[in-house]
This record gives structure tokens, C-alpha cells and sequence, in this order.
């Protein structure tokens, strides 16, 4: 139970996702499960595939058919509750929001941390973005086997 | 000797800044007092970024939103003269205050006072809660962020409201440990997705816990939990014992009205707004003509709730003082319009139900 653990459910992991078939390309998963006075990820998205409106209390709502993946939403969300996701054969490839100062580097293999904070999988680094506009938040791509599509949310130095 | 001013803004923090700039905006000369080194308030102690929508400069950090508010004030045509590291240590009728400055009392008259002094913390009673180890979360900010000390090495913070969740995830960054996150409430307080970034990092999140006491000799080395049931009562054999060399309490804060009580406002105690608070009207002004209230200090809730009703107050203010601006109207609708969107999702039912009541003390009185 979220507000018990801090773990969302494994059936709103799944909501949050779109029909796999989408995943060919990258698309945002958004887990903000909870109405909070926010709305940088709708403002931030240049094509308009999130919606919150004008209370901005209200849940964001993706549309996974016009998002790109493009990535903006991913470090202006100050919650860092959305990823990029996309399935390559039998890998997952995500984009992810990381601020701890031990910063991986690219090739690296390190470990694949689950929702709950427990070691999941072996995950590679394949990039490392830190931009000017991305405000100190580093962007990580990482790459892990399919089968942890929904169990995968972090990486930490094993 | 008592030197006058037109307006004067105790506290600089989000709600005293954007009060000055709306204020300066009215061609108001304004003095503004600060007790800490610098200008900003709790937001420079903030490295995360915030909430909210682009109005309330949702997605920066706190610490850039402070120098963008303060750099904010360097065009607008009224007159400002800040005071750093100056208290305001008492307040009188005919609005006068005693502020300690350079060393000496200084007693100022203003036309209008705008207080926006911010909280305080609430502290915890508890065993050993005095031993050395023991710090509020503030306290710990201030240390880690402002001079780059880390408290302890294994922490537990106490309490998960935003603040905790927070200054936990903040230690974290900062290369401490924190082993548990304790909340005495069946549910976590603050943001789920503040508590979730933790889960992620390996930290706990125990609810319907809390700490019974601290142990150690001359410093904190461990603490005992327990659990608590429905009621709130302590579950006899569920205590246990965690080794830390720091507690850090964030159980909450209580709006500053101390000055406004010394002034004789009429205050009214309202849990939902943090406790005693001044009785405002509509428009934030207090039971003492000419002194209004805003942020923190008339009720705890956001840095960009402050800031919006720091604009707002600074409007209401000047035109008090007959400078009416020419978008009056229409700036004052915007500032009521956001406050509102603000406070209507189910995260501002606390702060709803304490403006009611506040309103409903008033309209008895
Ligand atoms: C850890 C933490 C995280 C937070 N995260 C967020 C967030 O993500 N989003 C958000 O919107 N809000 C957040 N907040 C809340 C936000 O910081 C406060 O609500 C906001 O700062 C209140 O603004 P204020 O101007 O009323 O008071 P403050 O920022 O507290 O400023 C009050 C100022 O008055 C000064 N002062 C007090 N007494 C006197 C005196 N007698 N004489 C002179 N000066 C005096 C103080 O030194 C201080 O500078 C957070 C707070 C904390 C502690
Ligand atoms: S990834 Fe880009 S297109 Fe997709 S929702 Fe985020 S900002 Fe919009
Ligand atoms: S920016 Fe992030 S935290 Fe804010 S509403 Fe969007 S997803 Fe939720």
C-alpha cells in the first residue's frame, strides 16, 4: 500500500504502463499515483501527451499514443516519478532521474534497484547526460534484461 | 530615537519577499528586516526541487527560487532598504517595533507592518530526548546544507511529513545513512512520491512507530521503537532497539506569532494551521489596524502559498496606504485564484478546514 510503504502496488505499476506492444519505442511511465498540487510534467511536454488541467491537483493522465519518449518530463517532474521505457529484443531500456553525487559512468555494470530499495537485476549503463537544463538531475540510460520491465526503477553502485 | 517608515516586512523569507516586491511595485518605501546573514528564508536551505505549477516557480530548486525572488526586488520603483542579521525583537501598539541590529536597539514607526516571520519547530517529548544527537530538522538543514556538517552517520528521522521525507532524502544525498523513517500515523504524511524516491534508496518507512527513548551515555547511540495501535497507545512488547548516532525530529511546525501576541492581535488556537495563529481578515490583515500577516506565520502550508499570499498582502498594503496600482483588481483575483487552486485538491483539506474555522472564530468575535 503506497501511503503505508512507500511501494507502489504491482497493479499500479501495470496501469502506469501502456500495452507492451507500445514499448517498440520510448515511451514515458508516469508514477504519480497521488493528487498533489503539481503540473511541470503537462507544462513541460512539448507535444501535449500529458493532461492534468486546470486544477492542478489532479492525477496526470499520458497518452501513451502521442508521447515520443523525448524525455523533458523526466527531470522536470521534481517527484523524479517518471521514467522512459522501451523494449529492444530481450532488453529493457530506460531513461531514468538520478541525484545521488556517486554518479556511474558509461559501460559500467551496476546493480538494478527495485521500488522497494532491494537489488533486482545487473543493470549497464550505456549513457550518462548531465545537462545545464536539466538542473543537476543526471539522466541514466540503463539497460537490463525484458524481465524486468516493472521491477526495475534505480541503480546503486553494488 | 524612533525613525518612521512606510511599510516594514519582518521576516525574509518567500512570503517577505514577494510581499516587498509587490509592495515596492506600488512605489512603497519599504523596510525590510531579517534576522538570519541572508535573504530567502527556509528556501535556501531547500536542494530539491518544488511542487506546484509555473506561477509559484514549481520545478526549480528551493535555493534558486530564493535568489530569483530576491533579484526580483532590484528594478521595482519603490524605495527598499533591507536590514541582514537584524531582529525584530518587540512589538507595540501605534505599530511600533524594536529591532536588535549592529549590536544596539533600534525602534522603528511604520504605517504598516507585514509579518512573515515563518514557523518554528514542534519538538517531541520522549526519553533522552535532550541528549546530544538529538536535532530538529531544521537544525539538521542548516548543518548539512548551509555548512556542509553531516549530523550523524546512522540516522533515524522521526516523522514523514514532507519536511521529514525530505531532509531525509537530503541526508542520503548528503552520504549519511538513514535507517528508518518512524510515523506514528497509520499512513506516511507527506508526498507519496517523496516517500517512494527513499523506498527506493533502501530506507524504511515504518508506520504506526515511534520512538519511546533515546539511549546513550553522553551522546545519542541507539533508540528504542515501538509500535502503536489504533488508538495511538504504545503495543507492550513491540519495542525494539536500533543502534543510530542521530535522531533528527520532524513531527512538525508552529506559525511565529509571538511578535503579533506581544502586539495584543487576537490570535485563536487552530491545529489544522499549526497551532496559535493570528485571526486574520480576507485580506490577511490582523486585529491590529495596518498589520497584516502572511506565509508561514498566519498558518503552515507551501513555499508557494507563501509566496503568492506574500504578493497579495504586499498589494493590500500599499493600497492601505493609498497606492492603489492599476492592475489591482486583476492582480488581486490572480492571487485568489492560485491560492485557491492551490488549496482544492485533497492535500489542501487541512489548510481549507483551518481558514474556516479561523473565519468562523472571526465572525463570533
Ligand atoms: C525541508 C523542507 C522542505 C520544504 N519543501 C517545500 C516544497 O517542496 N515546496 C514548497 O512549496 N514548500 C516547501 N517547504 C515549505 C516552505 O519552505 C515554507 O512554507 C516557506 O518557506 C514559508 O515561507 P515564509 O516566508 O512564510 O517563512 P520562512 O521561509 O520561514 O521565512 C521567515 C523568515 O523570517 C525570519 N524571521 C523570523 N522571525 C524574525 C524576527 N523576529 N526578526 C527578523 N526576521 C525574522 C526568518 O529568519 C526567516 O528568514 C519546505 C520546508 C522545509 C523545512
Ligand atoms: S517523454 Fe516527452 S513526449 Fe512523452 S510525455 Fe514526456 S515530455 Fe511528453
Ligand atoms: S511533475 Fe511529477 S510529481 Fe508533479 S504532477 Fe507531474 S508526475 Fe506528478
Amino acid at each position: 500500500m503506497l501511503k503505508r510503504t512507500g511501494v507502489p502496488d504491482r497493479s499500479q505499476i501495470k496501469d502506469a504502463f501502456p500495452d507492451e506492444s507500445y514499448l517498440i519505442k520510448p515511451k514515458a511511465i508516469i508514477e504519480c499515483f497521488e493528487a498533489i498540487p503539481c503540473n511541470p510534467c503537462e507544462t513541460s511536454c512539448p507535444v501535449g501527451a500529458i493532461t492534468i488541467g486546470a486544477d492542478i491537483n489532479k492525477i496526470p493522465v499520458i497518452d501513451h499514443a502521442i508521447c515520443t519518449g523525448c524525455g523533458q518530463c523526466v527531470h522536470n517532474c521534481p517527484g523524479l516519478a517518471v521514467h522512459i521505457v522501451s523494449i529492444k529484443e530481450d532488453k529493457a531500456l530506460f531513461r531514468i532521474p538520478y541525484e545521488m553525487p556517486d554518479v556511474p559512468k558509461q559501460g559500467d555494470i551496476w546493480d538494478g534497484i527495485g521500488r522497494d530499495g532491494k537489488t533486482v537485476c545487473e543493470a549497464t549503463i550505456t549513457a550518462v547526460t548531465q545537462k545545464e537544463g536539466f538542473d543537476k538531475t543526471t539522466i541514466l540510460n540503463v539497460e537490463t534484461d525484458k524481465t524486468y520491465l516493472y521491477d526495475f526503477i534505480t541503480v546503486r553502485r553494488p | 530615537m524612533i525613525k518612521h517608515e512606510e511599510l516594514i516586512i519582518i521576516g525574509g523569507g518567500p512570503a517577505g519577499l514577494s510581499a516587498a516586491k509587490s509592495a515596492l511595485e506600488a512605489d512603497l518605501n519599504v523596510l525590510l528586516i531579517e534576522r538570519y546573514v541572508r535573504l530567502g528564508g527556509q528556501l535556501i536551505k531547500q536542494t530539491h526541487k518544488f511542487f506546484g505549477s509555473k506561477n509559484q516557480k514549481a520545478k526549480m530548486r528551493g535555493f534558486n527560487i530564493a535568489t530569483l525572488l530576491i533579484d526580483g526586488l532590484k528594478d521595482a520603483p519603490g524605495h527598499l532598504t533591507v536590514l541582514t542579521e537584524a531582529t525584530v525583537v518587540g512589538m507595540y501598539d501605534e505599530r511600533i517595533v524594536t529591532v536588535w541590529h549592529d549590536a544596539t536597539y533600534k525602534k522603528y514607526q511604520a504605517d504598516a507592518i507585514i509579518v512573515a516571520t515563518g514557523a518554528s519547530e514542534k519538538f517531541l517529548a520522549f526519553e533522552n530526548n535532550d541528549l546530544p544527537g538529538i536535532y530538529g530538522a531544521g537544525g539538521v538543514q542548516t548543518l548539512m546544507n548551509l555548512n556542509g556538517v553531516l549530523p550523524g552517520t546512522d540516522i533515524i528521522m522521526v516523522g514523514s511529513g514532507n519536511i521529514g521525507l525530505i531532509v531525509a532524502y537530503q541526508l542520503m544525498q548528503a552520504g549519511a545513512r538513514v535507517t528508518s523513517v518512524l510515523e506514528a500515523a497509520p499512513r506516511i504524511g507527506g508526498y507519496a512520491v517523496h516517500a517512494s524516491k527513499l523506498r527506493r534508496l533502501g530506507v524504511s518507512i515504518k508506520t504506526r512507530t515511534t520512538i519511546k527513548r533515546a539511549i546513550g551515555e553522553n551522546k545519542v547511540e541507539a533508540c528504542e521503537i515501538v509500535s502503536l495501535d489504533d488508538q495511538w497507545n504504545i503495543i507492550e512488547g513491540t519495542e525494539e532497539t536500533i543502534n543510530t548516532d542521530a535522531i533528527c525530529i520532524a513531527v512538525g511546525l508552529s506559525p511565529m506569532h509571538q511578535l503579533l501576541s506581544m502586539a495584543g492581535a487576537k490570535t485563536s488556537y487552530i491545529s489544522e494551521l499549526g497551532g496559535l495563529v493570528p485571526c486574520v481578515d480576507e485580506n490577511n490583515q490582523t486585529s491590529i489596524d495596518g498589520v497584516f500577516v502572511s506565509g508561514d506565520a498566519s498558518g503552515i502550508e507551501e513555499a508557494s502559498s507563501a509566496m503568492v499570499e506574500g504578493r497579495f498582502t504586499g498589494l493590500i498594503a500599499a493600497k492601505k496606504l493609498g497606492h492603489v496600482t492599476k492592475g489591482f483588481d486583476k492582480d488581486i483575483n490572480e492571487c485568489r485564484d492560485q491560492l485557491f487552486n492551490l488549496r482544492r485538491g485533497p492535500c489542501g483539506l487541512k489548510i481549507r478546514e483551518g481558514i474556516r474555522k479561523l473565519r468562523e472564530v472571526n465572525d463570533h468575535a
